[in-house]
């Protein structure tokens, strides 16, 4: 992963004698609350409904073993023992003392951590597909680029006071995993028929109340201009973005309001006068970045591990883990291991520092010191040779950490909610888990790969609007309801659920879920994902299983035959 | 009028007299008139009504644009501008950065930059970055404590108009 020189580590230094300094003016009264605010946020500071919240990066969600034990050192020392993994590739604190974030930034520092830009109306962190570098197929490692966008982006004067924040995501795999298009910018790693490399771009995507899908700007941009045309995007965003209404400051209201074309020829323009700049890529650079992701010392390994074999053979519970959590590797002996965060009873996403330490000694034994986190909220360890795979989940099983339903119903997207935010319409974690325990093992595997997001309001932290299943925390007089969607999807034909109807209650909530589940089950074809059955039958099966009253009955025995035939 | 500025790196005397849009108006002329020998920086709608006359006075004239105003109302007169100032009305107004980067990278504007309005410490060092060489303070900040944010950080990753060439062109 990338290493810090000595010009990130004074930076960096910097950056914490800078936040000790306004952290220290704030205390002592002579910085107001307004004034501090965008300060605060900048290193990843929010006021919560508890206690602060403290937002680490973790750039593109690569982590070393050494950085996840001074996380665990964090939890222990200056909060309550947990983290939480965020769907940005970030980690949050609930608990530190704000006097005491400026120790705490300095403790991450040593191990090229930071709070840099994590919130506020700035650049955010870059983010990427979890399997990056490692899929099976992929088009380019997506990560070296990321590292130049987060370099770009660290401190960049210009913009760190933009009308809203800005997300950025970067797709080198065939399959995006990182939500891409649902970003202010998205950029698809492509090759034309030369066999250059460059982005397609995409503009104007973001979740919150008003969600879209991005629009392409740019077929291709060569990769040497990446760094100027963000800069064009950035300068038209902050010049024009709205400001007079926090929510319709996103770039994504600027390109509607604008419209597509018109915001590709202001973007045009003002690249034309940086085009071929000093912010030009140079081929160095970027093999300077590259170098930091080569392959680390594989072994030469049959493909074929007969330990493995063995052990799904006679291992069952090992074999349903093998089969839902472990994906290719582009080298042979080795595969892709996602440790899912999701177990039922534990807050999605939440670690405790001893799961911390010990997931960072199982990288180290496991995975070369290092795993990356994706934005489903979960762990991945990119290169464990198949030998050592049945060996890993008796590992795992140790920590809590064997949960075996990547991707299934129980993998939920979560955020936070009314537990902690304070932005929150209703809780979610609760709503999490009463959906995961009315599902057994075997319906999981049964109903497959479905996606179900969660957000407590409709900043949409949680992804609702690209579940499968989404559910939405809203206040219905006070009392906490939920309104749930169909049919959105953050893959490469990423879709916007569709609202099915009045809301429930936090009671009904895992009822709704087992009859959108059943109409699903009997409608299927062989094989047929959820969301395919969905953008098949359309909204009104399950409309009429949610809201049709108790004549129900003879339609379903109806649709059961139907099922049948199919 | 003299309050403290800090201009290219120094804290000094402001000789300069900013005349707020609203306090033109109807009573332009008279203004104009009161300050005949004073350097004196207008709002961007009375430089571009008076341009000639304004050039015609004895004491000097900079234009101040208001963070909506873009730069390119500018650009014919920019040799004429010793001074132009951009008005943050108040400090997380981002515009200004662009505006001041655009002069300077993309327009060649090689007079005095001046931040003004909701000017703080802690805004400083991006505003330097992007072009700013003066700043006139709001009231209650300490030029000496704001004088150190010049040097919050002493290297950073982009290109910016005090260090034209980025870190990855320059790194050993
Ligand atoms: C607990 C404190 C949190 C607060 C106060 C908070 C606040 C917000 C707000 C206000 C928005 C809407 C921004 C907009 O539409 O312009 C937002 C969006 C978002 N937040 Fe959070 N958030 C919190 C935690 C989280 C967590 C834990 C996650 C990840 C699990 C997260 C991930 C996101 C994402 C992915 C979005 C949507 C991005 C988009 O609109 O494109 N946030 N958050
Ligand atoms: S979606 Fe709403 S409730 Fe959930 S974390 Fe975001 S702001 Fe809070």
């Amino acid at each position: 992963m990338y290493r810090y020189d000595n010009y990130d580590h004074q930076m960096l230094a910097d950056r914490v004698a800078q936040f000790r300094d306004q952290t220290h003016r704030y205390l002592a009264g002579k910085l107001s609350d307004a004034e501090f605010l965008p300060l605060r946020l900048q290193n990843g500071l929010y006021v919560q409904r508890l206690a602060p919240m403290l937002r680490i990066a973790i750039p593109y969600g690569m982590l070393s073993s050494n950085q996840l034990r001074k996380l665990a050192y964090i939890a222990d020392y200056y909060d309550k023992g947990y983290a939480h993994l965020t769907t940005r590739q970030n980690i949050q604190f609930n608990w530190p003392a704000l006097a005491e974030v400026p120790d705490i930034l300095e403790h991450l520092a040593e191990v090229e951590m930071h709070a840099i830009q994590t919130s506020g109306n700035c650049i955010r962190n870059t983010t990427t597909d979890q399997f990056a570098g490692v899929s099976a197929d992929e088009v380019e490692d997506a990560r070296a680029y990321c590292e130049i966008i987060r370099q770009w982006s660290t401190f960049h004067p210009e913009f760190a006071y933009l009308p809203r924040k800005f997300k950025i995501a970067v797709c080198g795999t065939r399959r995006d995993q990182a939500a891409t298009q649902v970003h202010d910018i998205g950029l698809y790693i492509v090759r034309n028929d030369a066999g250059d490399i460059g982005f397609r771009v995409l503009v104007g995507g973001g979740l919150g109340r008003t969600p879209v899908i991005g629009s392409e700007i740019r077929e291709f941009l060569p990769q040497q201009h990446l760094l100027t045309y963000l800069d064009a995007i950035l300068r038209v965003y902050n010049r024009e973005g709205r400001r007079d209404n926090k929510y319709k400051a996103r770039i994504k209201i600027l390109v509607r309001e604008t419209g597509v074309d018109d915001f590709r020829d202001k973007v045009e323009a003002e690249w034309q006068a940086i085009k071929d700049g000093p912010m030009t890529l140079t081929q160095d650079e970027v093999e300077r970045c590259r170098a930091f992701f080569h392959d680390p010392a594989y072994k030469d390994l049959p493909a074929h591990s007969e330990t493995l074999e063995q052990a799904l053979n006679t291992d069952v519970l090992f074999a349903a883990w093998y089969q839902q959590n472990v994906a290719a590797h582009k080298k042979a002996g080795y595969a892709i291991v996602t440790i899912c965060v999701k177990k039922t009873g534990f807050a999605p996403g939440d670690l405790d520092a001893d799961q911390m330490r010990f997931v960072a000694d199982l990288a180290d034994n496991y995975s070369f010191g290092e795993m990356r986190i994706a934005h489903t909220q979960n762990i991945v360890f990119a290169d464990v040779e198949k030998d050592a795979l049945y060996r890993l989940w008796q590992d795992l099983k140790s920590h809590d950490l064997e949960a075996d339903n990547l991707g299934l119903l129980s993998d939920m997207i979560c955020c936070p909610g009314g537990d902690f935010c304070a932005l929150a319409n209703a809780k979610s974690i609760p709503i999490a888990e009463s959906i995961q325990r009315r599902f057994s093992h075997d319906e999981l595997r049964d109903i497959g790969a479905v996606s179900l997001n969660i957000s407590g309001c409709m900043n949409a932290c949680g992804h609702h609007h690209v579940g499968n299943i989404g559910i939405l925390g809203v206040d219905k007089k006070g009392e906490e309801y939920y309104q749930v969607s169909l049919g959105g999807s953050a893959d490469n034909d990423t879709s916007l659920g569709k609202i099915v109807g009045p809301a429930f209650s936090q009671e009904e909530i895992p009822v709704v879920i087992e009859k959108i589940v059943a109409v699903y089950k009997e409608q299927r074809h062989a094989d047929e994902a959820f969301l395919h059955t969905y953008q098949r039958i359309g909204m009104e099966p399950f409309k009429d299983a949610l809201y049709a009253p108790k004549n129900a009955d003879s339609k379903s025995d109806n649709k059961e035959a139907q099922g049948a035939r199919s | 009028m003299s309050s403290t500025l800090i201009k290219d790196g120094n804290i000094c005397a402001d000789n300069w007299f900013l005349l707020a849009a609203d306090t033109l108006g109807d009573t332009q002329a008279d203004k104009l008139a009161e300050h005949e020998g004073d350097d004196i920086i207008v709002p961007l709608n009375c430089w571009l009504e008076i341009r000639g006359q304004l050039l015609a006075r004895t004491g000097k004239t900079g234009v101040w644009l208001q963070s909506n105003e873009t730069p390119a109302a500018l650009a014919a007169d920019l040799a004429q501008l010793p001074l132009i100032a951009l008005n943050f009305p108040v400090f997380s107004d981002g515009r200004p950065y662009s505006s001041a980067r655009e002069l300077r990278q993309n327009m060649g504007y090689e007079g005095e930059l001046r931040a003004v309005g909701d000017v703080l410490r802690d805004q400083l060092f991006y505003m330097a970055r992007c072009g700013f060489n003066a700043f006139a303070l709001r009231d209650d900040q300490d030029p000496e404590v704001a004088l150190t944010a010049l040097n919050d950080f002493q290297d950073s990753y982009q290109a910016s108009v005090d260090r034209p060439v980025p870190l990855f062109r320059r790194r050993a």
